[in-house]
């Protein structure tokens, strides 16, 4: 048996543990060190996940491939960021606390585990890992009334949802006699199509796993999770939560589901289209910043959803690079909005933003360029994210997801632009404070990936393909 | 009359509406959501078992030893979040959950 295909996971989680001791242990303010070694941890893990070969082990429970690779390279970088810009803000806040990084580092295990599920029993324990961390940093400021109350709505909706998958998972079992990915694509191919117990077991899975990526018939908790959590937690629900949801429904639904395509595509298309329409419409009345990202995550996931809807090779490509895409853009805007502090108290309202580009125009420019590129305007990354979904759909005939794309887009396009006109043209409200240097050097580092992504696309795009290939292979 | 499968699912169908709708009906309390999520994997739990046994197969056992783990771990944390709302609203009723709307 090849134990070491886990040796990314298996180092992560003992690090966890270890990390743990030593916050108990070390008799001063543990979470400076804990926080580094929580980083380090990461690039570690990141560069056992690149030295990791393919294969599959433990009874064919795991398996790691070039699509597990690639997602877990960027569920660790989305964590880092986050992490990286949790340290200022906690600090402000007085909950810099060690255990949070120790349980962003768990949340990351169970994401990596849900990668690289080969089987529906490590499928849900690893989303069951995720999502038990992830209630507990949501009302990681404890004192707080709306971070408590966030995730007391997150915790009862997430338990619904897992409770859902759960059911669906039974079924399934029941009906296709096995739990295990390969086992259940085999026997799915049998001609005859699915039996009707078989086929209300795969819409349970499905609307278990959309509540993970917030696609709209269980985006509820969205909203109301984005604005009561603390603000680096947003951007870690926003990022890596959300890739690994997304990628376990691409793997599970092309690789056991595949051969009954066409009774789940229809309901994808579906999901889809409400989640695009959801985004657009509904954040055109919000003021506050945090609710309004998390409508136009909503929407996101919606055209992330299209390539899994195309069904194609080209379509789970595009869907990969839109998350690569997706990823930086949002760590970047929220950056900017850990960077909203005045007199140390945090504001959230986009009115606070008036007239940035007069007293912050380094900030505002950022803000700016994060903006344009989720409106999708060329050449910023979110455009050619963009792109590749729009393209696998019209190859695959899909018209009426295109086109309601665009028209979804252009929508958004209003409320984005309209936040860059409010920073741009409006009568300045008073300075913001000093900002930390790490959130400056984060803002940077992904403004200049949205920028300059057209120039150095070519491996992402390579990586995503051969990631592609995998579920079709 | 024989007991089957069927009658399993269907108990098990039933716990299952029941959970569901012990979540969206209940405007009391916060802990009967609790108890609803419970009744949930409970019936999942059935599910597993009955199938289980029909099939032959071990699995369906062995996934309900990590669901029953895992109800645990998700109750402990759950009735946390719940203390902590309550320190901080001093109620636990369901109608009063509305800080945030929109």
């Amino acid at each position: 048996m090849n134990w070491q295909i886990a040796l990314p996971e298996i180092v992560l989680a003992l690090s966890g543990m270890a990390i743990l001791l030593f916050g108990v242990l070390y008799r001063r303010d543990a979470s400076v060190p804990c926080n580094m070694l929580t980083l380090g941890a990461f690039l570690v893990a990141a560069f056992l996940v690149l030295s990791t070969p393919d294969g599959s082990g433990y009874g064919d429970l795991f398996v790691v491939d070039a699509f597990s690779r690639f997602v877990k390279i960027l569920i660790l970088a989305g964590a880092a960021l986050a992490l990286m810009l949790s340290f200022d803000y906690n600090r402000h806040e007085g909950i810099a606390r060690f255990e949070f990084p120790v349980l962003i580092l768990f949340a990351v295990v169970g994401m990596m585990t849900m990668v690289s599920a080969a089987n529906l029993m490590t499928l849900y324990l690893g989303l069951e890992l995720q999502l038990i961390s992830l209630y507990v940093v949501t009302a990681f400021n404890r004192t707080a009334i709306r971070s408590s109350e966030a995730a007391l709505k997150y915790f009862v909706l997430g338990a619904l949802a897992s409770g859902l998958l759960l059911y669906g998972i039974s079924l399934v079992y029941g009906f296709a006699g096995s739990t295990s990915f390969a086992a259940l694509a085999s026997a799915l191919n049998a001609p005859g199509g699915a039996s009707p117990g078989l086929v209300v077991g795969i819409v349970f899975v499905i609307a278990g796993l959309v509540f993970e990526v917030s696609a709209v018939p269980f985006h509820m908790w969205t909203p109301d999770v984005y604005e009561g959590a603390p603000t680096p937690v947003t951007v870690f629900i926003g990022t890596a939560p959300k890739v690994a949801g997304m990628a376990l429904l691409l793997r599970t639904l092309s690789t056991p589901f595949g051969h009954l395509s066409l009774d789940w595509r229809l309901l994808i298309e579906l999901v889809s289209l409400g989640s695009m329409i959801l985004g657009a419409l509904a954040a055109i009345g919000q003021t506050n910043f945090k609710r309004l990202m998390a409508y136009s995550a909503i929407g996101h996931m919606g055209y992330t959803l299209i390539g899994l809807a195309a069904g194609t090779e080209a379509g789970l490509r595009g869907a990969l690079i839109y998350l690569v895409v997706y990823v930086f853009m949002n760590v970047g805007i929220f950056a900017g909005i850990i960077a909203m502090r005045r007199h140390g108290r945090v504001f959230e309202q986009i009115s606070d933003l008036a007239g940035l580009a007069r007293t912050d125009p380094a900030l505002a420019l950022a803000f700016a360029v994060f903006l344009f590129s989720m409106a999708g305007i060329p050449p910023l990354a979110g455009f050619f994210g963009k792109l590749y979904v729009f393209l696998a759909a019209v190859q695959a005939g899909m018209w009426t997801l295109a086109i309601i794309g665009v028209l979804t887009s252009v929508v958004g396009a209003y409320y984005y632009i309209r936040i860059v006109k409010v920073m741009f043209m409006d009568a300045p409200a008073p300075a913001i404070d000093q900002r930390p240097a790490m959130v400056s050097f984060v803002a940077a580092a992904t403004g200049l990936f949205t920028v300059f992504f057209v120039l150095f696309s070519a491996p992402i795009v390579a990586a995503a393909q051969a990631a592609a290939q995998v579920l079709f292979g | 009359m024989p007991v089957g499968l069927g009658h399993y699912l269907a108990v098990s169908a039933i716990l299952l509406v029941l959970g569901v709708f012990g979540i969206f009906l209940n405007r009391k309390n916060v802990i009967i959501i609790l108890m609803s999520i419970e009744l949930i994997l409970l019936s999942v739990n059935l599910n597993l078992v009955a199938f289980s046994a029909s099939l032959g197969d071990l699995v369906g056992q062995v996934f309900t030893m990590f669901v029953l783990t895992v109800a645990a771990a998700e109750a402990a944390i759950g009735l946390a979040i719940v203390v902590v709302y309550f320190r901080n609203r001093g109620s636990i009723e369901v109608e009063d959950v509305t800080m945030m709307k929109g």
